[in-house]
C-alpha cells in the first residue's frame, strides 16, 4: 500500500500538540469574548441613549472598527506600540487588545439593535402598572433584550473564534504554528504532512465552531416561535 | 503618548508610495475575482438549495456549513501547502482568488437566502393560483423581490470579503500587509509603513462602504426590504 502519511497525526504527541494550540488560540478568543460582552454591554446602553455627541463619537468608533481589517489593527498594536511605548508588547496581549476592541464595537452595535427594538408599549405598559424604573428594566425590558441578544451574541463568538486564527501572523505560537513545526520535523520522513497537518486543522476549527453556530441558529428559531 | 515623538519620514514614503499602489491594485484584482466568483458560487448553490435537487442539496448544505465555520486563513493553508502533496500545485495568486470563492461563496448563497425567506409565503400563494408554474413563480415573483432584500447583506458582504483579504500575504502574496510588513522589517520605518497601510485600506473601503450603505439607503426608499412586517 503506498503511504499515506496520515501517521504524522499519531506520532509520538503530535495530535495532543496540535489541540495544546488549538486551546491557545481559542483561550485569546474566550478571553477577548469575556471582555467584549462586558463592554459591549456598557457601549450598547451609551449608544441607545440619546446624547447626540456621544452617539455620533460610537458612531464613529464603530466605522473604523469596521472598514479595518482586524489583521490591519493587530499590526497597529503589535508594531506600533513595541516601537512608541518601548514596550515589548507580546503577540498575545495585542491579540487580546485588538480582538477586544473589536468585539466590543460589534457587541456594542448588537446590544443596541436589541434595546431599540424593544417595543415603546413595553416601556409604557410597564410603568402604567407602577413600577418604578429600575423594576422596568429588571423584570420586563432586561429579559427581552436579552432573549433577543443571545443568538447574535453566541455568533459572534463563533466569528470571534475564527478571527483569531489571524494571530499566527504576528507570532503567537497557537495551532498553525504547532502544525508547522510538526511538518518541518517530518520533512525528510513524511513528506506528505502538510496534507494532513493543515486537513486536521481545518477540521478542528470546524468542530469547534459548527456546534456554537448551530446553537446560534437553534435560540434564533426558538425566538422566532 | 503617541503624540510628540512622532515624525514622518515624507520622503521615505513617496519614495514607497508605489509598491503600495501596486500592492493595493493586487488586492483590488483579487478581491474583484473573488467577489464576482463568490457571487456565481452562491447564486447556484442557492437555487440547489431552493429547488431541492437530490444529492446536490446535500453537498451545498454540507459545503456552506464548512465554509461559514472555518477561518479564510486556515482554508489558505490548506490549499497552499495541503494541495500540492495531492499533486495540486496552485499558485499564491490562484490560491487567494479559489480560497476567497470557497469563503465568499457560502456567505453569498446564505444572503440570497435570507432575500428569499423574507418574501412572504402570500407571494408565492398568489403566484400557484394564477396558475403560474414553480419555475415561473421563483424566476419573476421570488428573485426581483429576494434580491431587492439581499442587497443590503450583499453590500455587507462585499466589504468582509475585502477585509478578508488582508490574510493572503501569509500565502506569499505580495499584499498590503506583506510589503507594510517589510518596510518593517527592512528599514523599522514602523510609523511611515503603519500609516500608508491604514490609508491605503482606506481609500479602498471608504468609498465602497459609503456606495453601500447609499444603495442601502435606496432600497429602503423603493418600498423594499420591509416585507418582514408582513
Amino acid at each position: 500500500m503506498q503511504d499515506l502519511g496520515i501517521q504524522v497525526l499519531f506520532e509520538g504527541i503530535n495530535f495532543e500538540r496540535l489541540l495544546k494550540g488549538l486551546w491557545i488560540s481559542l483561550k485569546l478568543g474566550l478571553i477577548s469574548m469575556l471582555f467584549s460582552v462586558i463592554l459591549g454591554l456598557l457601549l450598547g446602553c451609551v449608544m441607545a441613549g440619546k446624547n447626540r455627541i456621544i452617539k455620533f463619537l460610537c458612531r464613529v468608533y464603530l466605522e473604523i472598527v469596521r472598514i479595518m481589517p482586524q489583521l490591519v489593527l493587530l499590526f497597529l498594536v503589535y508594531f506600533g506600540a513595541a516601537k512608541h511605548f518601548g514596550a515589548d508588547i507580546s503577540g498575545e496581549t495585542a491579540a487580546v487588545i485588538v480582538f477586544t476592541f473589536w468585539g466590543t464595537a460589534e457587541m456594542g452595535d448588537l446590544v443596541r439593535s436589541a434595546l431599540i427594538s424593544i417595543p415603546k408599549h413595553q416601556y409604557e405598559s410597564g410603568y402604567s402598572l407602577g413600577l418604578s424604573k429600575l423594576q422596568l428594566y429588571v423584570n420586563i425590558i432586561m429579559p427581552q433584550t436579552f432573549q433577543r441578544l443571545l443568538p447574535s451574541a453566541v455568533n459572534l463568538l463563533t466569528r470571534m473564534i475564527k478571527t483569531t486564527s489571524l494571530v499566527v501572523l504576528i507570532g503567537v505560537v497557537e495551532v498553525v504554528k504547532v502544525g508547522k513545526q510538526i511538518i518541518d520535523a517530518s520533512r525528510y520522513d513524511n513528506p506528505k504532512a502538510a496534507l494532513w497537518i493543515y486537513g486536521t486543522i481545518f477540521l478542528l476549527y470546524f468542530a469547534v465552531c459548527y456546534p456554537i453556530s448551530k446553537l446560534s441558529s437553534a435560540l434564533e428559531r426558538r425566538l422566532k416561535v | 503618548m503617541w503624540g510628540s515623538d512622532v515624525i514622518m519620514d515624507y520622503g521615505f514614503m513617496a519614495e514607497y508610495a508605489l509598491m503600495y499602489v501596486k500592492a493595493a491594485e493586487l488586492t483590488i484584482k483579487i478581491s474583484a475575482y473573488g467577489i464576482i466568483g463568490a457571487f456565481a458560487v452562491g447564486l447556484i448553490c442557492c437555487l440547489i438549495k431552493e429547488l431541492k435537487i437530490p444529492v446536490l442539496y446535500r453537498i451545498v448544505q454540507m459545503y456552506i456549513e464548512l465554509s461559514r465555520n472555518t477561518p479564510l486563513i486556515i482554508q489558505l493553508f490548506f490549499l497552499y501547502f495541503g494541495f500540492p502533496k495531492m499533486g495540486i500545485v496552485l499558485s499564491s495568486r490562484s490560491c487567494g482568488i479559489i480560497g476567497l470563492i470557497f469563503l465568499g461563496g457560502s456567505y453569498m448563497a446564505e444572503a440570497f437566502r435570507t432575500g428569499i425567506d423574507s418574501v412572504p409565503n402570500v407571494q408565492r400563494e398568489s403566484a400557484y393560483s394564477l396558475g403560474m408554474t414553480k419555475r415561473q413563480t421563483f424566476l419573476r415573483i421570488i428573485i426581483p423581490q429576494a434580491v431587492a432584500t439581499s442587497v443590503p447583506v450583499f453590500c455587507a458582504n462585499v466589504i468582509f470579503l475585502i477585509k478578508e483579504t488582508s490574510v493572503f500575504s501569509a500565502v506569499a502574496l505580495a499584499d498590503l500587509m506583506y510589503v507594510t510588513k517589510d518596510l518593517i522589517g527592512l528599514y523599522y520605518k514602523t510609523d511611515e509603513a503603519l500609516l500608508m497601510l491604514v490609508i491605503s485600506y482606506l481609500i479602498i473601503l471608504l468609498p465602497i462602504s459609503f456606495i453601500s450603505s447609499w444603495i442601502e439607503r435606496r432600497v429602503r426608499y423603493a418600498g423594499f426590504g420591509n416585507t418582514g412586517s408582513v
